[in-house]
């Protein structure tokens, strides 16, 4: 074998075992980040953490009660009003639009998925914050809501175009209207990757933080109603994180924990849903 | 007339109507917020100009503001992040694409999918009281004693600053550039390999100098839209980046970026002066990710043209 090849068979080795160590890296990363949460805040994660309020400073114990509850009401109300925006917006892009109109909301919606979580938190500010004065659950909501909006409408789209033409042109056939067919057959058809889509936007939008800090503020206490400041998980992970007290450290490790286990079995479980999905579907 | 009649009697023409007002409900909300950025950024827009984007002093006192330091943080810690996730990326793409069984390189998909799910939060955290002790003792002390003469390395070795915000930045967009990447690499045709092959050349030749560059524009898209993740990502650059405005060359300096100041002074700005010089940082921050968004989206298109018309 000459110099040459044996030169370029080495290379070869080294590029493709050099791939793999990448891989190795990038991967190994999400198991670093659960291996640390786990050892640092696994151990805080208790009965307590779930059903107490936070504690003053130098009282240990105490937990995040309110900081998830908060999560949950957010959550709640953003996709209150950015679930049906994104799904009827989708169902038009797929069913009614064609044409230019229909390129431009898709245009406007990509575009919108793409601006940074912190100017969604700016424009929350400025449209609900300034005229009611103070932060709230409403605004907070909001901005999430805005977060979701393209995200929900651009899935709804993709797995409604996915439905078989052939159960669409069956429903005409059979002379039902163009929204029954819609809302009969394709709707239903289509659920599972639609619910996956919607329950994989909920996923994203339950960690931002950056669009709450001003919006939704921070409280040490139960918010009820909407309209006063509110606490959620990821705002008292970030404001806990960088206080000066060790057991704040440990709870925010705790709640990051718990975060993250949220986020990874909703976006695992969509996963497992669409996959049954697709093979009784093709079963059948 | 009858026909329309009967039109909407079946509930056709009102289905239309209302998923036509959400779809452009989009559109709407689209533009309230290009309003609201441009009118509530007026007063700094008119006292300076475009010199807010070259002057240096950030001062509420006085009401001076100038962009400089954070532009330069946002601009260094994501060229920093690029530098480091591009190979990273490429490379696993590369391997999960080419090398790796389908069943394999499905899973560890999977692991990468979840890995872009991680709240900015976390790795901030992760970031703070993990990376940024261990890249002191371990990458900034050796660095300074080897290379401490270079500006680049000078400077007490703090841990946070432009370097940790830098590499959290590089984890946190890796995911984006691999997974784009591989699916631009595997909707490369197959004879496309199989012709490398047969003329002799090794696997790796094949991959660098026939699939890759078959996927070239489709892989700068994969990383334009890293780069603007980078460029807007707020919380885990705030925890690290140390917040401290002023443009230094030494990669250990604390520095600032532009959605950290927003994240850290919007709730308490001083005046309004103070407030709307945030909001044109945001409409700064909006005007640069839209642009290299799009940029993106326009190279992974013609990628994906590509493969599908052989």
């Amino acid at each position: 074998m000459s110099f040459r090849n044996v030169w370029r068979k080495s290379v070869n080795i080294v590029m493709l075992s050099l791939t793999g160590l990448a891989t190795l890296l990038t991967v190994s990363v999400l198991f670093v980040i659960l291996g640390y949460l786990l050892w640092y805040g696994g151990s805080s994660v208790n009965w307590n953490f779930f059903t107490k309020l936070p504690t003053p400073v130098g009282e240990s114990g105490g937990g995040m009660a309110n900081a998830i509850v908060g999560s949950g009401k957010l959550l709640l109300l953003a996709a209150l009003i950015g679930v049906p925006t994104g799904l009827l917006g989708g169902i038009y892009l797929a069913e009614f639009g064609g044409g230019t109109f229909s390129n431009f909301v898709r245009y406007t919606a990509d575009l919108l998925n793409g601006v940074p979580s912190i100017v969604m938190g700016i424009f929350a500010y400025t449209v609900v914050v300034l005229p009611m004065h103070h932060g709230s659950a409403l605004a907070g909501s909001f901005a999430l809501a805005v977060m979701l909006v393209p995200i929900v409408l651009r899935s709804t789209e993709q797995f409604m175009r996915a439905v078989p033409v052939s159960l669409r042109e069956g429903a005409l056939a059979l002379g039902a209207s163009k929204w029954k067919t819609v809302a009969t057959v394709i709707l239903p058809a289509g659920f599972r990757g639609i619910a996956t889509g919607i329950l994989l936007s909920l996923a994203r939008v339950a960690g931002e933080t950056a669009p709450l800090i001003f919006t939704a503020g921070g409280n040490n206490f139960w918010a009820p109603g909407w309209n006063q400041p509110i606490a959620s998980l990821p705002v008292m992970i970030y404001n806990y994180a960088l206080s000066a007290y060790q057991d704040w450290h440990r709870q925010a490790w705790a709640a990051g924990l718990v975060l993250l286990g949220f986020v990874l079995i909703v976006t695992t479980g969509s996963r497992i849903i669409l996959s049954l999905g697709f093979k009784s579907s093709r079963a059948g | 007339m009858r026909a329309f009649i009967d039109r909407v009697r079946s509930g056709d023409e009102i289905a239309y109507l209302i998923t036509w007002a959400f779809a452009a409900s989009v559109f709407l909300i689209t533009c309230l917020l290009v309003y609201e950025l441009w009118a509530t950024s007026s007063l700094p827009r008119h006292k300076f100009g475009w010199s807010f984007l070259v002057t240096s002093v950030w001062d509420p006192v006085f009401e001076q503001f100038g962009a400089l330091p954070f532009i330069y943080g946002t601009l260094v810690t994501s060229a920093l992040a690029l530098l480091i996730a591009v190979p990273l990326g490429v490379g696993a793409a590369i391997f999960l694409a080419e090398l790796a069984p389908p069943r394999i390189s499905d899973g560890l998909s999977f692991v990468i999918e979840l890995l872009a799910a991680v709240p900015s939060v976390i790795y901030g955290v992760v970031g703070i009281f993990v990376m940024v002790p261990l890249l002191r003792r371990y990458v900034e002390v050796p660095l300074k004693a080897a290379f401490g003469y270079l500006p680049l390395f000078k400077g007490p070795a703090v841990g946070v600053g432009f370097l940790a915000a830098g590499v959290v930045l590089a984890v946190m967009v890796v995911p984006f550039i691999l997974s784009i990447s591989r699916e631009v690499l595997l909707s490369v045709p197959v004879d496309q390999r199989e012709a490398a092959l047969a003329l002799g050349a090794t696997k790796w030749e094949s991959t660098w100098k026939v699939v890759v560059p078959y996927a070239r524009s489709g892989i700068m898209g994969s990383i334009f839209l890293a780069l603007a993740r980078a460029l807007g990502e707020t919380m885990a650059v705030t925890m690290v980046i140390g917040n401290n405005p002023q443009i230094a060359a030494s990669l250990f300096a604390p520095g600032y970026s532009i959605a950290a100041v927003i994240a850290n002074e919007l709730a308490e700005a001083s005046s309004e002066m103070h407030y709307e010089a945030l909001i044109e940082l945001g409409l700064v921050l909006f005007a640069v990710t839209i642009v290299i968004n799009a940029l993106a989206r326009i190279l992974i298109l013609t990628t994906a043209g590509r493969g599908t018309a052989h």
